[in-house]
């Protein structure tokens, strides 16, 4: 496990990022390869609704 | 709390799988509406009273007062319509439905849906057609001699034909045909209308009805190809009032605008509605019309969206895209997207293009809310005063809120 992961390491980097675009644009800036998913946090990142759908999860 | 969401969910849309929606009669409004009385009006969307309704709205009211033989002209209906003496309340809350000012009165025929599985109905006016017709607001004595020809000649013909078929007309199968014909059953309903007439006409054939009438009421049919919507509609409405009242259950059971509000309701919190803002769409107007002759979101035929129909299966319906704006991708993303806030797909509803895949069902108020994906809706846009009719179609956002308040209700309800 150890090796592959070093062997991934010494690869050129490919980055699919699921996240704040500002991750992609940081590895961008690094010259490094990424794709940034269309992604946006639960509720659009509102804190009272992300919470209350944090309660109504099952 | 011991109610687990998800089991109550899958009993909801259980119930929206099984439903079987079946045409087997037309009533009179009064006689078979829970509640509707000589004084009642229905109307689309959430309540609205008199004084806030918009301009078609008012001028359905108008009209149906006329029809009814409670006013002789507009002057008098509008004393009427504000004296406090008629009842206005939404079809939602009598098991109707109505398109665009989706006004009913005591002497309208409307279809009688059965939901075979749960065994409850819904009810729908038949469709006047296109141009200057009530339910855009129109009230001239042409629009009242229509909805006349209807309560007394159609009407009763169509009755007699349902009332041959061996078991009624399984709308459910229809639609699903329909659906593999092109139609998306809300914005485009030509299919729907074509199977709709080749399955009654043998029947009405075999009525007492003499030929010339036959021709009219043929010639009637043929000439609107959203007869079926109304048919269609309480078929949906049918589905969705058996997958409401499940305790704990976050599905969306209506989604529906009287022209100032969207509202939704939702399968575990009861009668209340949750609004917002009713938009202007965004859409592809007729030559001479803009969005500033465009009312705002109006109508009850989203019921269509919320039981897995119209947007949902705009990818069945290529040729809507130039109707509503847009390209044949657009409408294949739109109907895509809405898997993400729904809960399975459909077992009967199904888009030849995409594999035969099953339409998004059972929209989850809490998927809509963590996704910020709004139901799909694409509709027809009625002008902002009573009676010119319809000056456009397209596609409409619901307003986000109303989402969002609904989940706080149910949070509150739930989870103290």
């Amino acid at each position: 496990m150890e090796e592959k992961i070093l062997e991934l390491f010494g690869k050129k980097l490919k980055v699919i990022n699921i996240g704040l675009e500002s991750f992609a644009e940081s590895l961008k800036e690094e010259g490094v390869d990424v794709i940034q998913m269309d992604w946006e946090p639960p509720a659009g990142g509102d804190a009272e609704l992300a919470s209350l759908l944090d309660s109504l999860m099952d | 709390m011991s109610i687990s969401i998800k089991e109550a969910n899958a009993k909801a849309v259980e119930r929206m799988q099984n439903a079987e929606p079946v045409l087997v009669d037309i009533e009179t409004a009064e006689d078979v509406i829970p509640g509707m009385t000589k004084k009642t009006i229905l109307h689309a969307g959430p309540p609205v009273e008199w004084d806030d309704m918009c301009g078609p709205m008012r001028g359905a009211v108008i009209g149906a007062l006329i029809y009814e033989g409670l006013a002789e002209d507009e002057d008098e209906a509008v004393e009427l319509a504000g004296s406090g003496e008629i009842t206005f309340d939404p079809c939602h809350h009598h098991q109707a439905v109505g398109p665009m000012a989706g006004i009913v009165s005591a002497s309208m025929p409307v279809y009688v849906v059965e939901n075979r599985d749960q065994g409850n109905k819904a009810f729908c006016t038949i469709n006047e057609g296109l141009g200057k017709v009530l339910r855009y607001g129109a009230y001239s004595d042409k629009v009242i001699e229509k909805l006349k020809w209807i309560e007394n000649t159609l009407a009763p013909a169509l009755k007699e034909a349902l009332a041959l078929t061996e078991d009624g007309i399984n709308i459910k199968n229809m639609t699903s045909q329909a659906l593999h014909m092109g139609d998306e059953c809300h914005n485009r309903n030509k299919a729907g209308s074509a199977l709709f007439i080749r399955e009654i006409t043998p029947y009405l054939l075999q009525t007492d009805t003499d030929n010339n009438t036959i021709k009219d009421i043929i010639n009637f049919m043929a000439d609107n190809e959203h007869f079926y919507l109304n048919i269609s509609m309480p078929a949906c409405k049918a589905t969705m009032d058996a997958a409401h009242g499940i305790e704990g259950s976050t599905i969306i059971t209506a989604m529906a605008r009287n022209g100032v509000e969207f509202g939704i309701r939702v399968s575990g919190l009861d009668e209340e509605w949750f609004t917002g803002e009713a938009q202007v769409i965004d859409g592809l107007f007729f030559p001479g019309y803009s969005t500033d002759d465009a009312n705002p979101d109006i109508g009850d035929s989203t019921i269509s969206e919320t039981a897995a129909i119209g947007g949902f299966a705009m990818a069945a319906a290529p040729a809507i895209v130039g109707f509503v704006g847009g390209t044949p991708e657009d409408a294949v993303n739109f109907t895509k997207s809405m898997y993400e806030i729904s809960v399975e797909e459909n077992n009967t509803f199904t888009i030849p293009s995409m594999g035969f895949r099953g339409t998004a069902t059972g929209i989850d108020v809490r998927k809509v809310v963590e996704t910020g994906i709004l139901p799909a809706i694409n509709t027809g846009i009625a002008h902002k005063d009573p009676g010119v009719g319809q000056v456009g179609a397209g596609l409409v956002d619901p307003p986000k809120n109303c989402f969002e308040d609904a989940l706080r209700a149910f949070a509150k309800k739930y989870r103290g």
